[in-house]
């Protein structure tokens, strides 16, 4: 047999720039981060945006607002738990409610393919409308286009929304303290493995339902407890560790966090095997974490744990003492790992 | 989770941890040949249960990691085609050819779409009759048999706009290869399950032979890990050099055969590059006679590259064991997965991924901080 060549340590030239937006600048991972922090953060610069939250909170006449978009693009526009127009809703109210935020107002845009069937257009809107109401808010204005076939998806959908704060709590990164607990309101990872198994046709023993669901309601009755909130996130792309990773980076905080403790459906584990995905990067559409003082947990999960969308709550970690920004998990077997965000979305393995 | 959860108890494993280092009295570097054994340990810090005098070193078995720089740049042509879909696994298409990536093919136009099964492929090119449907056929032993039985179905079923992209590679003389060089520290390997299940494990026996190591089949869980080791330190420190099965609940001596009688009739074995190590001899496989039609390369005439590849990742020497991924200069600071020097920073299954996703809490903070530029 020929022996190798000797140890040449030879690597490809690197490919360091991006002249054309890749699928990972929207995959919730680096190089999105990458993407905005450096274009968009920079170009539209002013301190509601630079306080990098899920929206922006002001002030108008003493009252004070939160306001957000999101948009929606996913492929199928039906899954098993939901669909685009459930996602459209949703998604924005929760986002409402990461700022602490009551929902009050959303416009929607729809972009609609030209072909797409009235039937499809009129099953998603009639979701909307009633994921509106269990979300309790209104929609209250919007756009319609239409684009030849082939240059869209069949929906895309936009919407924006407008709450009230109702409270005094600051809930943000800069908010989130030593000593923090942070506790994770259900199981990871059951829409990005819904979406999955519908995209590509891959089949379990029971259809995995994704957990898209309105947050509001259960972070208002948090916040009306008089639980001392200091920081939410809904764990939507890049899921729980993008989320965790950008909270301790915003504030520069070491957080831990345990494996055991983070609740998983067998069904989902299974199906992470199987892909070669980590469970711990998985969207969600129904999940948040909440950073709040260790005194408010038992009261808190009490809360949750009462709650239709948080009874799988848990105490999954917190935050220590150490000033510089990472997140560390401790395994299963008892060691200890870094937990870093994605470049871009997780591919599937090999073998 | 049955089958996953028992073989991830922590109490068990902390015991097998004072059970090697209980057995274990000179210093042995052991090597895990898979990727996905290497990413095991770094994930769920398997080797923080071992005794000092333990070093585990990270193996050439990352099919992404070894496919060659000429092999992406061919693949990046035929799949920049506007007559082609050209499919592969997820895994390949973050990986740097010598100008871009398959992403940034798919980014200019491209139809390129990552599939689970090389025989999804056959419905794709069923539905786009006036397509010519490539497939990125790399991996090693564990992946043959599906991709063999992608083309036997395709000229079964008189498929002729069908073709595979073949970079397949063999374990044992990667294997051999590290243990004759000069530079080589390896003094056992745990061997990969899974090539293992399809292959069986009498081939390793000449090689435990001639070499004098120690080889044990080895699974993927952490208590398989534990384990392999636990059998490979009782070989080395008792003087054995023997061929032996941690996984036998899923790998017997002789294999698959069924696998093994549609491998060697699609395939034949060939001499083969790998990236960042050099050619090796009788180390791949290449469709046979019977099945050289469905060879993408000679299907679109693609001429026989030669890329040079720069001189400032060590690849090489990682998947050899003679440095480990925080050894290079370039780790974190010049090369991450945003930007990567070479394919283990971007493959799942590759050591610099593993250390840059999972270890980099436990490096000086001066070199965590250059690593977010």
């Amino acid at each position: 047999m020929n022996r190798p060549n000797e140890f040449n340590p030879n690597c490809p030239v690197p490919i360091q720039q991006y002249p054309q937006v890749m699928l990972a600048h929207g995959g919730g991972g680096k190089l999105m981060h990458q993407l905005i922090e450096t274009m968009f953060v920079p170009v539209f610069s002013n301190s509601l945006l630079g306080a990098r939250h899920d929206g922006a909170t002001f002030s108008i006449n003493g009252s004070r607002l939160a306001f957000t978009t999101d948009s929606y693009v996913v492929r199928p526009l039906f899954f098993p738990g939901g669909n685009i127009g459930t996602l459209a809703i949703n998604g924005t109210v929760n986002d409402l409610a990461m700022c602490g935020a009551r929902p009050l107002y959303l416009s929607a845009g729809f972009i609609l393919e030209e072909g797409l069937p009235m039937e499809t257009l009129w099953t998603v809107v009639r979701s909307m409308q009633q994921a509106a109401h269990e979300a309790s808010v209104q929609l209250v204005t919007g756009d319609t286009k239409v684009v030849d076939k082939g240059k869209g998806d069949g929906i895309f959908i936009n919407t924006a929304g407008v709450g009230v704060i109702e409270h005094n709590l600051t809930i943000s990164p800069a908010s989130v303290r030593p000593g923090d607990a942070i506790l994770l309101s259900g199981d990871l990872g059951r829409h990005g493995i819904a979406i999955m198994a519908e995209r590509e046709g891959l089949s379990f023993e029971s259809a995995i339902e994704s957990d898209c669901a309105p947050l509001a309601d259960l972070v208002m009755k948090l916040i009306d407890a008089g639980i001392e909130i200091h920081c939410l996130r809904d764990l939507t792309r890049g899921g729980l560790a993008s989320a965790l990773v950008e909270i301790g980076e915003a504030a520069n905080a070491r957080i831990t966090i345990d494996e055991n403790a983070i609740p998983v459906r067998e069904d989902v584990r299974g199906a992470c095997e199987i892909l070669g995905f980590d469970p711990l990067y998985l969207a969600n559409e129904g999940r948040f974490v909440a950073f709040v003082p260790a005194p408010d947990v038992a009261k808190a999960l009490d809360i949750l744990k009462s709650h239709p969308v948080g009874n799988g709550a848990s105490l999954i970690g917190k935050v220590n003492n150490e000033s510089s920004a990472a997140v560390v998990m401790k395994s299963r077997i008892g060691a200890t790992r870094f937990v870093d965000m994605f470049s871009g979305e997780q591919l599937p393995r090999i073998c | 989770m049955k089958y996953v959860d028992e073989y991830r108890d922590a109490k068990i494993a902390e015991a097998y941890g004072q059970t090697i280092a209980r057995v274990t009295t000179k210093p042995w570097t052991l090597m895990e040949i898979c990727g996905g054994q290497t990413h095991a340990i770094v994930k769920f810090g398997i080797d923080e249960l071992l005794p000092d005098k333990i070093t585990l070193v990270h193996g050439p078995g990352c099919p992404v990691c070894v496919t060659p720089i000429e092999l992406i740049d061919k693949a990046v042509e035929i799949a920049a085609r506007r007559d082609v879909i050209f499919c592969s696994f997820g895994d390949m298409l973050r990986v740097p050819g010598t100008e871009k990536d398959l992403f940034a093919v798919k980014a200019g136009g491209g139809d390129v779409r990552v599939v689970y099964s090389p025989l999804h492929c056959l419905k794709i090119a069923r539905e786009n009759p006036s397509k010519q449907i490539v497939f990125f056929a790399v991996g090693f032993e564990t992946t043959a048999p599906a991709n063999a039985m992608a083309v036997y179905l395709a000229k079964q079923q008189g498929i002729t706009n069908f073709s595979m992209l073949v970079s397949h590679v063999l374990v044992p003389p990667a294997m051999e290869a590290i243990l004759s060089s000069t530079l080589n520290r390896v003094q056992a390997y745990l061997a990969a399950g899974h090539v293992c299940t399809v292959m069986g494990y009498k081939e390793y026996e000449p090689i435990a032979a001639k070499y004098h190591v120690p080889i044990v089949v080895t699974g993927f869980e952490p208590l398989d890990i534990l384990q392999g080791v636990l059998m490979c330190v009782k070989q080395l420190e008792e003087g054995r050099a023997q061929v032996e099965n941690q996984y036998a609940r899923s790998v017997r001596r002789e294999g698959n055969r069924h696998a093994q009688q549609i491998v060697s009739e699609v395939f034949r074995i060939v001499p083969r590059k790998w990236r960042g190590i050099g050619e090796i001899g009788q180390s791949g496989l290449g469709l046979s006679e019977a099945f050289v039609t469905y060879d993408a390369e000679a299907r679109f005439g693609i001429a026989d590259y030669t890329a040079e590849e720069p001189a400032e990742c060590i690849s090489g020497l990682i998947m050899q064991g003679v440095k480990k991924p925080n050894e290079c200069p370039a780790f974190g600071a010049r090369c991450t997965p945003e930007n990567p020097l070479g394919a283990p920073m971007v493959s799942n299954e590759g050591a610099c991924a593993a250390y840059y996703r999972y270890r980099r809490f436990h490096l000086p903070m001066s070199s965590q901080q250059t690593q977010t530029g």
